[in-house]
């Protein structure tokens, strides 16, 4: 996607493996609140390898230590060969880094913007002149390229933030939530200059989400982190087959009187893995086994539940996540929502937030 | 990574805070003005050249009863005050009938101070016995209070310096009047400084008040401009770069300093045109020192900084220090008159050498030589704070 003059001088840093970022044993406390919990993974050169997990997970802590900008309690990391904590300088070289806060100067322009931080990299000054009015170009700001970023929409000012990271053509991006606050119309071009940008430069790319469609739609692998942990790591298709293969069903319930004593006695059935309350009517029931469906049925009526409809659904990656943790998502995020009671995998609990 | 690039991305990143500064409109207005309100605050509040105090309302109580019926002894030093004062214009006279009126009209404020001439006043100097004259003051203004006292003192010992001359001469007619004046005064004092003219209070604040501003300017913009490149997030951009983090805080320090020294050339503009302040020493070590106290000041900031996780933490910790430091080191009040715990503390405040060199070479004209000890204090200062901030900085910055 780029000119010869900027395409990278290709030569295959990965470990024996293949894998182009090793994760060992990575944790980081801060104080005594365990931020990233003991995990380890790895990701496979040229990936879009993806991070999805609630609020206050730990996603954009693993993110900062991969990218140097924090420092491991525990464990390491090798990106590309080299020690994060021990190599710290190599790695920088070869990373590019797209955080939760757009890094940019509203005082000045987006080619300023640019510039400065190319010239931070050592790029020699042609090079990097070419590279950035090719980059502008790419998503489109060349018309804007002397306009101060402070005017620019958030979709504009994250195109620039994206291209920022690309100044030093890295062959590892970072992505901590590249398409939050952006309309849906941003939302897809950012994804899909993503995707193009692994597929036509190779880029390993590493990105965090708690949308799940950017889960679905862009990675190859997913790793589910909560509380600090991964708990479920596989491709999109694999991790819904967690919920469709085995005898698992999403259910969704329409309760025109719906109170938390129906929620409650729901719960406590044997074959309902979780619930989730969607809005003042809807409920989401993972549920297992034959008989689950009248079981529910019963409990709801036994409450003097009226239900006005119930659905069979397909499986969304929401409901692996539900399923696995016993929560949704979006739960930690706004804590209005009761939380499920009934796990499959103990997680730590009262977290210190 | 050599010392070339670490001082190349440096001058990067100065360069883009200067850059960000000039498109900052009213923070290029603030950079002026702060100076121009400090130098206007001190430069007028405080008596600068040639203006001495004038038109105070001042009351004259005569309760003079008189050397049998004459009174003449108090007429006389009423029309002496008189005199001295339509040349002087020193006061506004007006008369009071006795003291409780007197007293009541500078309690309401309406006199700053009264004269009075006590009941005896005649009969004493008619017998020949010293005759006193009471100064009554408003303490609640001890400033107005003194420079009253000084000044009627001085006309009152002139008026009576001028009585003993002509008794002398009424003694012997044979001597002269400067005979007289030398038997009444034997010594005459003449005061001189070290370089020619008269320095006045604005001349003692304004070398402090430029040390001050440029270190504080320093000192509050390092921390705020890196706490908030923290906040904002711009911060991991440069921390993500393959440079050295030394280089982060140099340019930094870099750009601050230019913004300080910028600053420090309008307070020496200001000083020169507006205060008539003349530097008697050379320009170039004035600049040079206040390059130097910004070194012995980067150190402290830097550390504080690395402390403060946000902007508002560094602020707040940048101006419990700042105020101690503007009292204590002699920027506004000579240490020399401090009790002796105040100038201990002082003695361990950067600013205290800093204004102190700033003031031996701008007021005294002084050279390097001169203010040798105030340099090393500083330098060693400095390169300590600095020793300990790098450490510091390093280990915070990927907490
Ligand atoms: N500098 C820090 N000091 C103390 N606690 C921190 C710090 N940074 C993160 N945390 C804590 O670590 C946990 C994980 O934070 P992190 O930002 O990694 O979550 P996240 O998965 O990125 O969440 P989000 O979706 O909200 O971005 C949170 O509970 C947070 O409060
Ligand atoms: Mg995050």
């Amino acid at each position: 996607m780029l000119s010869d003059s900027t395409t990278l001088v290709s030569s295959d840093y990965t470990t024996e493996s293949g894998s182009m970022i090793k994760v060992e044993n990575l944790t980081k406390k801060f104080g005594d609140f365990v931020a990233v919990d003991d995990i380890s993974f790895d990701v496979r050169k040229g990936e879009i390898f993806g991070l999805l997990g609630p609020n206050g997970a730990g996603k954009s802590t693993i993110l900062r230590i991969l990218s140097t900008l924090s420092s491991p309690t525990k464990g390491t990391a090798i990106i590309g060969g080299h020690d994060i904590v021990k190599n710290d300088t190599e790695v920088r070289k070869m990373i590019g880094i797209v955080s939760e806060k757009m890094i940019m100067y509203n005082r000045l322009t987006a080619k300023e913007n640019l510039w400065f931080f190319g010239c931070l990299f050592g790029i020699p000054k042609d090079v990097l002149t070419k590279r950035i009015d090719e980059l502008l170009e790419l998503v489109q700001l060349t018309k804007w390229k002397d306009a101060q970023v402070g005017t620019f929409s958030t979709g504009m000012r994250q195109r620039v933030n994206v291209i920022r990271a690309l100044l030093n053509m890295p062959q590892v991006l970072f992505l901590d939530e590249p398409t939050l606050g952006l309309d849906p119309q941003s939302s897809v071009e950012i994804r899909e200059f993503i995707k193009k940008l692994n597929k036509e430069n190779g880029t390993t790319i590493m990105i965090t989400t708690h949308m799940m469609v950017d889960a679905d739609l862009l990675c190859d692998r997913i790793a589910i982190v909560d509380h600090g942990k991964i708990v479920a790591l596989d491709t999109s298709k694999n991790l819904k087959k967690l919920i469709s293969g085995a005898d698992t069903t999403v259910l969704k319930l329409e309760i025109a009187n719906l109170v938390p004593k129906i929620i409650d006695s729901i719960r406590a059935i044997e074959c309902v893995d979780a619930v989730s309350q969607e809005d003042d009517t809807h409920l989401r029931i993972i549920v297992h086994g034959d008989e689950a469906f009248d079981n529910v049925v019963d409990a709801v009526r036994a409450e003097d539940g009226k239900i006005n409809a119930m659905e069979n659904l397909q499986p969304t990656l929401e409901d692996v996540f539900l399923h696995i943790t016993g929560h949704q998502v979006r739960d930690s995020a706004d804590q209005k929502i009761p939380m499920g009671r009934h796990r499959r995998f103990e997680a730590p609990q009262g977290r210190a937030r | 990574m050599g010392a070339k690039s670490l001082f190349s991305h440096s001058m990067r990143i100065a360069q883009k805070d200067l850059h960000e500064l000039s498109r900052n409109r009213l923070g290029l207005v603030m950079l002026i003005v702060m100076p121009l309100f400090m130098m206007l605050m001190v430069g007028f509040i405080y008596p600068s050249s040639g203006t001495t105090v004038s038109n105070l309302p001042i009351a004259l109580v005569n309760e003079d009863s008189g050397y049998g019926n004459y009174t003449v002894a108090s007429q006389a030093f009423v029309m002496g005050v008189q005199q001295i004062n339509s040349q002087t214009g020193l006061m506004v006279l007006s008369n009071v009938s006795n003291v409780n009126d007197l007293k009541d009209m500078i309690q309401r404020g309406d006199l700053d101070g009264g004269i009075i001439i006590p009941s005896n006043f005649s009969a004493c100097v008619m017998s020949g016995q010293q005759a006193t004259i009471i100064i009554m003051t408003d303490q609640s203004n001890p400033q107005i209070s003194t420079a009253i006292q000084s000044v009627l003192t001085s006309i009152f010992n002139q008026m009576g310096t001028m009585l003993a001359q002509l008794h002398v001469q009424m003694l012997n007619p044979a001597i002269n009047g400067s005979n007289s004046l030398a038997i009444v005064q034997p010594y005459k004092v003449q005061t001189e400084g070290v370089v020619a003219g008269n320095s006045n209070y604005f001349d003692f604040v304004a070398p402090g008040i430029l040390a001050m501003t440029v270190m504080m300017s320093v000192m509050t913009g390092l921390p705020a401009a890196i706490s908030m490149e923290k906040e904002i997030g711009t911060m991991d951009g440069m921390m993500v770069a393959p440079i050295n983090r030394l280089s982060i805080i140099l340019g930094k320090t870099l750009g601050q300093t230019a913004r300080g020294l910028l600053q420090g050339l309008i307070i020496m503009a200001l000083a020169v045109g507006l205060f008539g302040v003349s530097i008697q020493g050379n320009i170039l070590l004035v600049l040079g020192l206040l390059l130097l106290g910004v070194f012995s000041f980067v150190g402290l900031g830097v550390v504080i900084t690395s402390f403060a996780k946000d902007q508002e933490t560094a602020m707040m910790m940048m101006m419990t220090l700042m105020f101690p430091m503007m009292f204590l080191s002699g920027v506004f009040f000579p240490i020399q008159l401090m009790p002796w715990y105040m100038q201990d503390i002082s003695k361990v405040l950067p600013l205290t050498y800093a204004s102190d060199a700033l003031r031996r070479v701008m007021v005294l004209g002084a050279g390097v030589p001169a203010i040798a000890n105030d340099l090393i204090i500083l330098i060693v200062f400095g390169a300590v704070m600095i020793a300990i901030a790098v450490p510091v900085f390093r280990k915070t910055m990927t907490r």
